[in-house]
């Protein structure tokens, strides 16, 4: 049995990593303007969005150029999606007669879309109209995965461009991607999904009568198309309340492979673009390396713990320890701790399982990994900018220790850049710190709770740290729809997606003015797998170290508790 | 300068006294670690007199102890601080001893006028007689004197400064042994080369460097980091119901927060320019210490640096038809009175292989030939013999004088020689050449193994010299440096210097000239040797006082080592952390859940042990860290590799294991003492 989960979990990683070394390349040719197949077809295609949209492609942007672009694009997002959700009650393809949703929820939400978080505080399939769906929550699917992968790029540029002002153009940057990364794997990805019978229909919910007796109402829609860019896009907001545990969006043990893949797929690729596009293959190796150390040692944290599930249940004697609350079965334990790994390794935040019914330990893996920023592999884009932030706070803490001003890919590391990295480190932490600390004691937060104790604080912790990371997976014992629970986590979400991207493209500005020095043997060397180590051993010390205290007073005490035979 | 700065009894006072006044927290600010560290330690006093007025005995016992060990760690970094400083001090006032008021004969016109030296303003021309002490910085305009520099270079041999040349500049506070000068002064009171060295060696102006800044920032920001995790243990804690004591907040904080590296920082600092002034190199700013360390190539000039100064003869190759002795007698005859270096290695050679004694000329009866610009040859003529020695086309003009021409085999000879880096020099008597002497500039000893070294460490080295590129690289292959520029000028150099830097290398290299100076101006690294020109030492932003130009090399080494020191006593400092929180966090809450005693896995004693181990273990590692953070992390010539993976062993690996040690002692010696 555990072999066999092993053996699945094993699999798994080889074929993600089989698929993602091609697509890396291939993400670094679309992303470098260089000639790809798809040119005949995408080619015509962005040509006339340009010309449509009054865009100068040729146009190369500084960094405060870039920033403001992608700020002004995503504020229009926020808002023309917030209208979009007030007014869908007078809108097309709104079968099931849904009106408007409440300010604050519509609000959150529109953040939560914009940001690739996807926190889903309602049930969508009782709040949300196929047109909004469709038009508001696909669109940005799209859009705020593109706007990860073009910080990412920028960043590189900076990296790369020698005594340069400019780091791209967003709108191509933008364009690039949606025409010709995720659009393309998204179609096939639908396509492959349907045939594994997630739904596409835009026909009213049916009504049907059970064997038992009453009558029951399916939900139905149009499934595929969401379901495949919500995983490639690392964004995670189901059609459905349920989720990727959904028959109708993840039927089959296949489909469920099938969507893990989907989700890590970008995030590991563009590690590898990151090499090819820094013409280093061995660069973008070792940080796939430290992520992938990362991941593993997440995954047995998780698998591990579920898998010894829970003595009480255990004592009772109906089936064994492990954990099987909150889990399908079709998808079992194994399944379900790799997914819930994966989705909270990216910011995806699809599940197949109800975190909350994870075991406090099982729960602190997805818990910390999004504490830690997202960098394990992390969001698409969004994995790789946050990664390269720990890159430059480990070059620069080892970097010392062989007697050289810091430097990476011979880019010396000075204050400003320190200055900005520090910053994308802190803002995420102090967000869900100051969320979570605010939340234990105000009323407005512990009346949400549904579990006192250890639990209801992990409970709370859980919800800032994915609004905050932009994951937007949940305990959802949480009742989130709340005025304080809608409002600080829009808050923190915004907050903590801009929060990071903006100093960022500021040291991309700065670094792409600077000078690049000569490798040397007195050089501090950032490939290798001692590098790997060291980057994953900074991310995992400097995420511990913030959050050890918070962890300690959650999920620690309460699997101690646990054990010791009190639940909560 | 006085090369002692040992830690005598007055220094170590003078520290302690030190520490107390920098408890001023304007002064404080400047550091924010520990300025955190205070505000800490009087918000925890704060509450223990508080408690101690209301009566609750039971707390103040150990608030006080918390609040005691954070007081001692601000005053042990601020001791650190002042101890390194005190070093430096100790320098400036020995410096500033010499500055006692002199005064200046300034010459107005044809009169001179006595004034006091703090009088004089740039432009202004003093007499400096024997006795006197040089009033000012200045160029010698006019005389020539032997002037003693021991009080600046420590150096008690008198140096000869003159008009004109290379060896004109004079610095303020040296005293003329012999002749007289007129010296023009180049800086005002205040911003004389001597202020300027007491205001380095005291740290007085000390700005912080890009990485010390850079290194703050990173400090400030995981300061916030944790005191926002600290801060928001509060809230958790009353949700859980156990609401935790400001005192051990502070306690967790202060543990948390890089103190190690903070309360150090600046003593790293100020201690690798001490070094270099130990070394008597004088750098203008801490910049230039840190940019030393990350020098990619060093442009070193050939004479002086990677030769010894002179040539020296190694060989005689006679003409066909002349026996060797014959030739060694001739070329010994005719360097007999010649007391160039060269001429007096001929001698030595002729000695050495041919057993040829040296001869009196005047008792031969021999007439010597000085060297002229005008035949650019030098010789001798005795009982009718006519020998002259010369560079291959002086002599071939003389033969052409005469009519002959030289032989084929010598100019073969001629060429052999400087294809393999040497200088030939042609004997020629009468009409007849009759050997070649070879000049070999000679590579000192130890220095390739040195550039060895520097290749390791990942460091190009380039040759500079103005001879023609074939010997150039006759010598370049020889000593082992990387690169050579032959035929160099002024201009070159620069150009050279602009290349490497565009390229991304920063360039160190020594001058003394004054047309070096552009090149020290635009070189990273610019060390002016102090025996050089006003011009030059304006230039460059460091000044070696021994002149010696090989000592760039240790200057690079000690830039290096202070980075590292930096960087290992930042990853110890970080990783000092992890244990810390083993101690704390179960302490803290072990009462409400006693489940967590899992995680106490030192077994110290009581909660209270525990969390005062950590500020005590906290508190001794800073001073236990003082001599390591004034020696240096110990350097060794070898490649970033291997440099990294052990100072990872030592300070990463070391960092997260001492503490788990350190803090178990800790608390087994409270215990044992009832202290908790």
């Amino acid at each position: 049995m555990k072999i066999n989960d092993l053996a699945q979990m094993g699999f798994y990683l080889v074929i993600l990593v089989v698929l993602a070394i091609p697509l890396g390349r291939y993400m670094a040719k679309v992303l470098q303007g260089e000639k790809t197949f798809l040119d005949k077809v995408m080619g015509p295609l962005e040509k006339l969005i340009y010309r449509v949209c009054g865009i100068n492609p040729e146009e190369d942007m500084n960094w405060r150029q870039y920033a403001g672009a992608l700020i002004v694009f995503n504020i229009l997002g926020i808002v023309t999606l917030f209208i979009l959700e007030m007014l869908q009650g007078h809108l097309p393809f709104n079968p099931e007669k849904l009106g408007a949703m409440r300010w604050d929820l519509a609000l959150n939400t529109a953040v939560s879309f914009v940001t690739n978080t996807n926190w889903q505080a309602y049930s969508p399939e009782s709040t949300m109209s196929y047109f909004t769906q469709m038009a508001g929550f696909t669109v940005h699917n799209f859009a705020s995965a593109a706007t990860g992968i073009a910080v990412a790029v920028a960043l590189i540029r900076g990296l790369t461009r020698r005594q340069a002002q400019a780091i791209g153009n967003f709108w191509v940057d933008l364009t690039r991607s949606t025409l010709r990364i995720l659009l393309p794997l998204s179609l096939l990805g639908a396509l492959l999904l349907s045939s594994q019978g997630v739904i596409q229909t835009l026909s009213p919910y049916l009504t049907v009568h059970t064997l038992q007796g009453p009558s029951q109402t399916l939900a139905l829609g149009p499934v595929a198309s969401q379901e495949a860019i919500k995983l490639f896009g690392t964004n995670g907001g189901g059609f459905f309340n349920a989720n990727s545990a959904h028959p109708f969006e993840n039927p089959t043990p296949f489909s469920n492979l099938l969507e893990m893949l989907f989700i890590l797929l970008i995030p590991v690729g563009l590690t590898f673009t990151f090499g090819h596009m820094v013409k280093d293959v061995r660069q973008g190796r070792v940080i796939f390396g430290a992520a992938l150390i990362l991941f593993i040692l997440m995954l047995a944290l998780t698998y591990g713990s579920e898998i010894a599930g829970n003595p009480l249940i255990g004592k009772i004697g109906i089936t064994g320890a492990s954990a099987m609350e909150g889990k399908e079965v079709r998808f079992g334990v194994a399944n379900s701790a790799l997914f819930a790994t994966v989705t909270t390794a990216t910011s995806c935040g699809a599940v197949n399982a109800m975190h909350d019914s994870l075991t406090p330990l099982g729960g602190l893996a997805p818990m910390l990994q999004m504490m830690l920023g997202e960098v394990v592999f992390g969001g698409v884009g969004a994995g790789l900018y946050s990664l390269l932030t720990f890159v430059i706070l480990t070059v620069f803490i080892v970097g010392l220790m062989v007697g050289r001003t810091p430097e990476y890919l011979g880019k010396k590391i000075e204050g400003f850049e320190m200055k900005m990295a520090v910053l994308a480190v802190l803002i995420p932490s102090a967000c869900i710190l100051l969320g979570s600390a605010l939340a234990s004691i105000l009323p407005a937060g512990t009346s949400s709770l549904a579990n006192p104790g250890p639990h209801g604080l992990s409970e709370m912790l859980y919800a800032f740290a994915s609004g905050s990371a932009n994951n937007g997976s949940a305990f959802a014992g949480l009742n989130a729809n709340t005025y304080f629970w809608n409002l600080s986590l829009a808050l923190v979400m915004f907050v903590g997606r801009f929060g990071v991207i903006l100093p960022l493209l500021a040291i991309a500005g700065s670094m792409a003015k600077k000078k690049i020095a000569p490798v040397s043997a007195g050089t501090f060397q950032t490939t290798g797998g001692l590098f790997s180590g060291l980057l994953s051993g900074v991310v995992l010390i400097v995420g511990a170290l913030t959050f050890f205290p918070a962890l300690a007073l959650g999920p620690i005490v309460e699997q101690l508790l646990m054990w010791a035979g009190k639940a909560f | 300068m006085s090369k002692k700065s040992g830690l005598d009894k007055a220094m170590f006072l003078e520290a302690v006294k030190e520490s107390f006044v920098k408890l001023d927290p304007r002064v404080l600010w400047k550091n924010p670690v520990m300025f955190v560290v205070e505000v800490l330690a009087v918000v925890t006093t704060y509450f223990t007199l508080r408690d101690a007025g209301s009566g609750a005995i039971k707390s103040v016992g150990f608030d006080g102890q918390i609040a005691f060990w954070l007081w001692i760690t601000v005053l042990f970094a601020n001791f650190a601080e002042a101890l390194a400083e005190g070093r430096g001090k100790a320098q400036a006032d020995a410096l500033r001893k010499t500055r006692s008021e002199t005064i200046a004969k300034k010459l107005v016109g044809e009169t001179r006028e006595e004034i006091s030296a703090s009088l004089l303003r740039k432009g202004d021309i003093v007499l400096v007689e024997a006795g006197d002490f040089i009033p000012g910085d200045g160029e010698v305009v006019e005389g020539v004197a032997s002037v003693d520099e021991s009080a600046i270079t420590g150096e008690s041999a008198p140096v000869i400064r003159e008009s004109g040349g290379d060896r004109s500049a004079v610095t303020g506070g040296t005293r003329v042994l012999s002749d007289w000068i007129k010296v023009q002064i180049t800086a005002n009171p205040g911003e004389t080369f001597l202020d300027r060295m007491i205001g380095l060696v005291e740290g007085a102006k000390r700005q912080k460097t890009p990485n010390e800044i850079a290194l703050t920032i990173l400090l400030l920001g995981l300061t916030i980091i944790f005191l926002l995790a600290v801060a928001t243990l509060e809230p958790y804690a009353i949700y859980t119901g156990v609401p935790v004591s400001i005192p051990v907040l502070a306690a967790l904080l202060v543990c948390l927060i890089p103190t190690t590296i903070g309360g150090l920082l600046s003593a790293i600092g100020i201690a690798g320019m001490d070094r270099l002034l130990k070394r008597n190199v004088l750098a203008m700013s801490g910049r230039a210490v840190e940019a030393a360390g990350d020098v990619g190539v060093l442009l070193l000039d050939k004479t002086g640096t990677i030769t010894l100064g002179n040539r020296m003869a190694t060989e005689f190759v006679p003409a066909p038809g002349v026996t060797p002795e014959e030739f060694a007698d001739a070329a010994q005859l005719s360097s007999l009175a010649d007391e160039t270096p060269e001429g007096r290695s001929i001698v030595i050679l002729a000695k050495e292989k041919y057993n040829l004694r040296e001869r009196d000329l005047s008792s031969l009866g021999a007439h010597f030939v000085p060297f002229s610009a005008h035949t650019r040859m030098s010789g001798v003529d005795l009982q009718g013999r006519e020998i002259r020695k010369g560079a291959m086309d002086s002599i071939q003009k003389y033969l052409g004088e005469k009519g002959k021409d030289m032989s084929p085999e010598v100019l073969k000879a001629v060429e052999d020689i400087a294809k393999k880096g040497g200088t030939p020099l042609v004997v020629a008597e009468g009409d007849r050449a009759l050997g070649v002497v070879y000049l070999k500039d000679v590579v000192k000893g130890g220095i390739k193994e040195r550039f060895a070294q520097l290749r390791r460490m990942g460091i190009k080295t380039v040759m500079i010299t103005g001879d023609n590129p074939l010997t150039a690289a006759a010598i370049a292959a020889e000593a082992g440096v990387d690169d050579f520029l032959a035929e160099a000028t002024p201009e070159t150099k620069l150009t050279l210097i602009r290349d490497y830097q565009s390229k991304g290398n920063l360039v160190a290299m020594t001058g003394d000239g004054t047309n070096d100076a552009p090149a020290l101006a635009q070189s990273d690294v610019g060390v002016a040797m102090n025996s050089g020109t006003q011009a030059a030492k304006e230039a460059g932003n460091m000044v070696d006082l021994d002149s010696n130009p090989t000592k760039l090399l240790e200057i690079v080494e000690i830039g290096k080592q202070l980075l590292m020191t930096r960087g290992s006593l930042t990853t110890f400092s970080i990783a000092n952390d992890v244990a810390k929180y083993f101690a704390i966090i179960p302490a803290m809450f072990m009462v409400t859940y006693p489940e967590l005693k899992v995680l106490n896995i030192m077994r110290l004693a009581t909660p209270q042990s525990a969390i005062l181990s950590a500020v005590i273990f906290n508190a001794l590692i800073i001073i236990a860290l003082v001599p390591l953070a004034l020696r240096g992390v110990k350097y060794r010539p070898l490649g970033a590799n291997i440099i990294l993976r052990r100072n990872l062993l030592i300070y990463g690996l070391g960092g997260i294991v001492a503490p788990f040690i350190g803090i178990k002692l800790i608390d087994l010696i409270l215990s044992a003492f009832h202290l908790s």
